[in-house]
C-alpha cells in the first residue's frame, strides 16, 4: 500500500491548540510562574524558588482552613448524596406529579448563588428572620452571627437546601433509565424490596453517583459566594473555608506569591482526589 | 406444576375502559394441560405479552379469572403465584456472580445451602455454565447472560409454569438455534407447564406441542402446528404462519359449488356455505399444482428459493403462489392450476365456514 505522507492536516489542529493555551495553559502557567517569585511592585520580578511553597505548608492558619474545607465537604457529601438518594426513590415514575416534582427540585438549582447567600443570611437572623425566630422561639439559643456551631448548622442546611436537588435529579434520571424488565424479573425471584435496592437499583446508579459525588466533591470543596455572603467566614474565622482565605491572600493582601503558590496546591488537592475516587470507582468495571 | 384455566380474561390498560377498542386483550378463553409446551404466537402489539403478564401477576386483568389447577388465582402476587418468568432482553444482577445469580430466587425463598449448590450445580451443567459459576455474571455475552435468565426461571423445583417472553431476540442467529433446541430438549426432559411467546413462526412451530394464534387483542385459533397449517380457521392464520402465507381470493357459492372468476373450484367446506356474506377462498401454495387444465392463470415471477421455487401468477386480478419442487416443469405465460380440494377452504368474514368459532 502507497501511503502519502502529508503532515499539512497538522495546521488543522491549530485552532483547537490556540484555544487550550489561551483557555488552560497560559492562565495557569502565570499562576506558576508567580509563584516561584517575588515581587515588589513596579512589575519587577526576583526568583524565590519554593519558598512560597513552604511558608503555605508551615502556616497553621491555612492548615486550620483545610481542616475546615475538609470537614465541610465530608459533612455535605455524607448528608447530601444519601438524603438526595432517598429523595429520588421516593419521587413518582409516571403520572402528573412527576413534572411537579422535577419543577420543585430544580428550582433551588437556578438561585444565583449570592441571592442564596442572602435569603439565608436575612432568613437565619436571630430577631427578623423566619428560621432563627422559630429557633429562638423554640427555647434553643439560635444566633449564627456569635455562635461558631450555629453559624455551622446554618451554612450546611443551606448547602443541603441548594445543591441536594442535584444529587435527586442525576439518581432519578438513573432510576427511570433502568428498565421495567428487571423490577419484574425482581419481584418473580422474590427479592423483597431492600434486594431490590442492593442488587439493582444500587449498582446501576454506580455512575451517576460517582457523577454526583464527583461534582458534589469539587462544588463543596470550592465554595465561596454562599458562605461570603452568609457569614463572611466567621465568627472569627469558624467558617472561614479554603477558597475564603485565598482570596484574602491574593486581594486583600495582594501577596501575588503566595497566593499563586496557594491556588496550585488547590488545586493539586481537587485533581488529585477526584482523579483518585473516578479511578476507584470505576476500576472494577475493568476487571 | 399446574393444569391452567383462563376464564373470560379482559385487559385494558385504561382505568375506564368503554369500548371495545379500549382492550388490549379481548375476552381470552383457554385450557392448559399440565406439563405442555404451548406457545402464544402473533404480531407485535396483538396482546400476547399482555396476556403473559397477566398469567405471571405482573398485571391485575380488568375481568375474569386465571385459575391454576383450579384454584383461582387472579389477586395474587408473581411470588404466590409461584411462577418463573424470562424476558426478551436478559435479566441479570451485574454484581453477582454466575452462581449467586442462579441461587437468587432461591437464596430469597430461604432455601437451605446445600439444596442450593446441588440445583444449581445441576442447572448449570444443562445449560452448559459449570464454567462460568464463579465469574461475575456483568462479563458474559448476550446469550449467557439469557442462559442465566432461563436458568433462575428453572432452578426452582416447584414452579407452576415456566414464561418466555420473546427469549431469543437478541441472541445471534446460530445461538438461536442451539438455545432453542436446549430448551425443547429441557421441557422433555423436566416436563414442566411452559408457555413461550414469539412473533417468530418457526420458533413457535418447533417449540410447542400447542399453538395459540393472536391477532388483535384475540385468540385467532389454538391448535397443533400441522392443525395450524393445514386448516387455518381464519384467512390471518393461513397469511402469518406459512411461507408464503395462503393465498387468499373472493369467490362465489352457488349451489355447493365455490366459483372463482367464473371457473368451479373444488372446496373442501362448500357445501357447508350458505353464500350469505363475503366469502373468500383459501388454498396454501403447497397445495396448488400445474394441471392441464383447471384456472386459467399468467405466469408472472419465479423465485428460487433453494430446495424449491415459488411462482407467482395472475388469476384475473388475484395473485395465487404455488410451490414447485426442485425439478419440477414451469410452465411459461398461460398455464393452469389446480387445487388439492382437501386443503382448499372457504371462509366468511374471514372466518373458515362450517368451524364452531
Amino acid at each position: 500500500m502507497n501511503k502519502t505522507f502529508n503532515n499539512k492536516a497538522w495546521w488543522m489542529v491549530l485552532p483547537v491548540f490556540l484555544v487550550v493555551a489561551f483557555n488552560a495553559l497560559v492562565p495557569l502557567m502565570t499562576v506558576v510562574n508567580y509563584s516561584v517569585q517575588e515581587t515588589f511592585g513596579n512589575n519587577e520580578f526576583f526568583w524565590s524558588g519554593t519558598i512560597w511553597f513552604q511558608q503555605l505548608l508551615d502556616n497553621d492558619q491555612i492548615r486550620a482552613s483545610l481542616g475546615r474545607q475538609i470537614a465541610f465537604t465530608a459533612v455535605v457529601l455524607a448528608i447530601q448524596v444519601p438524603l438526595g438518594l432517598a429523595i429520588a426513590l421516593c419521587m413518582p415514575r409516571k403520572g402528573p406529579w412527576v413534572s411537579v416534582c422535577l419543577v420543585l427540585m430544580a428550582l433551588p438549582l437556578l438561585v444565583p448563588w449570592n441571592v442564596v447567600g442572602s435569603m439565608w443570611n436575612i432568613m437565619a437572623l436571630p430577631d427578623i428572620g423566619l428560621l432563627g425566630k422559630t429557633i429562638n422561639a423554640l427555647g434553643i439559643h439560635y444566633n449564627y452571627t456569635r455562635d461558631p456551631v450555629a453559624a455551622w448548622f446554618t451554612v450546611i442546611l443551606m448547602d443541603v437546601w441548594h445543591w441536594t436537588s442535584l444529587v435527586v435529579l442525576l439518581c432519578y434520571a438513573g432510576l427511570v433509565s433502568i428498565p421495567d424488565a428487571y423490577y419484574q424479573a425482581a419481584k418473580i425471584d422474590g427479592a423483597r424490596p431492600w434486594a431490590v435496592f442492593r442488587y439493582i437499583q444500587l449498582p446501576k446508579l454506580k455512575h451517576v453517583l460517582t457523577i454526583a459525588i464527583l461534582l458534589r466533591f469539587m462544588d463543596s470543596f470550592m465554595i465561596y459566594t454562599e458562605v461570603i455572603v452568609l457569614t463572611g467566614g466567621g465568627p472569627g474565622s469558624a467558617t472561614k473555608f479554603l477558597s475564603i482565605d485565598l482570596v484574602q491572600k491574593a486581594l486583600g493582601g495582594f501577596d501575588l506569591g503566595p497566593a499563586a503558590a496557594f491556588s496550585i496546591v488547590y488545586f493539586l488537592i481537587i485533581l488529585l482526589t477526584s482523579w483518585l475516587f473516578y479511578t476507584l470507582m470505576m476500576r472494577n468495571e475493568a476487571n | 406444576m399446574a393444569k391452567i384455566t383462563i376464564d373470560n380474561l379482559r385487559h385494558s390498560y385504561l382505568p375506564e375502559p368503554k369500548r371495545d377498542e379500549d382492550f388490549a386483550l379481548k375476552r381470552v378463553h383457554l385450557d392448559w394441560a399440565d406439563g405442555g409446551a404451548y406457545a402464544l404466537l402473533g404480531p407485535s402489539g396483538c396482546g400476547k405479552t399482555t396476556l403473559l403478564n397477566l398469567i405471571s401477576g405482573l398485571l391485575h386483568p380488568t375481568e375474569g379469572r386465571i385459575l391454576f389447577d383450579g384454584r383461582d388465582v387472579s389477586n395474587e402476587t408473581p411470588e404466590h403465584r409461584n411462577i418463573a418468568q424470562v424476558f426478551q432482553f436478559p435479566v441479570i444482577y451485574d454484581t453477582m456472580t454466575v452462581y449467586d445469580n442462579l441461587a437468587f430466587p432461591l437464596r430469597n425463598r430461604k432455601v437451605d445451602e446445600a439444596e442450593i449448590r446441588k440445583r444449581v450445580t445441576a442447572i448449570a451443567e444443562m445449560l452448559e455454565l459449570t464454567a462460568t459459576l464463579s465469574k461475575r455474571a456483568s462479563g458474559l455475552t448476550a446469550d449467557g447472560k439469557q442462559k442465566i435468565s432461563l436458568g433462575r426461571g428453572l432452578v426452582r423445583s416447584d414452579v407452576n409454569v415456566i414464561m418466555f417472553d420473546e427469549p431469543l431476540t437478541v441472541i445471534d442467529p446460530h445461538l438461536k438455534w442451539q438455545l432453542r433446541s436446549k430448551l425443547k430438549e429441557l421441557q422433555h426432559r423436566i416436563r414442566r407447564t411452559m408457555i413461550y411467546v414469539t412473533h417468530d413462526q418457526t420458533e413457535a412451530l418447533t417449540f410447542a406441542d400447542q399453538v395459540v394464534v393472536m391477532n388483535n387483542g384475540e385468540v385467532v385459533q389454538t391448535g397443533t402446528p400441522i392443525e395450524l397449517f393445514e386448516k387455518p380457521k381464519h384467512i390471518f392464520v393461513g397469511h402469518f404462519i406459512g411461507s408464503p402465507g395462503m393465498n387468499v381470493m373472493p369467490c362465489e357459492v352457488k349451489g355447493g359449488k365455490a366459483f372463482v372468476n367464473g371457473h368451479a373450484v373444488a372446496a373442501d367446506n362448500a357445501a357447508s356455505s350458505d353464500g350469505s356474506s363475503r366469502l373468500e377462498l383459501g388454498v396454501r401454495p403447497e397445495f396448488v399444482t400445474f394441471a392441464d387444465k383447471g384456472l386459467p392463470v399468467d405466469v408472472v415471477k419465479v423465485s428460487d428459493i433453494g430446495r424449491y421455487r415459488v411462482v407467482d401468477t395472475r388469476l384475473g386480478g388475484n395473485s395465487v403462489k404455488l410451490i414447485v419442487p426442485e425439478g419440477g416443469a414451469i410452465p411459461e405465460g398461460k398455464a393452469h392450476l389446480a387445487f388439492d380440494k382437501a386443503h382448499t377452504q372457504i371462509y366468511s368474514d374471514g372466518w373458515l365456514v362450517g368451524e364452531a368459532r
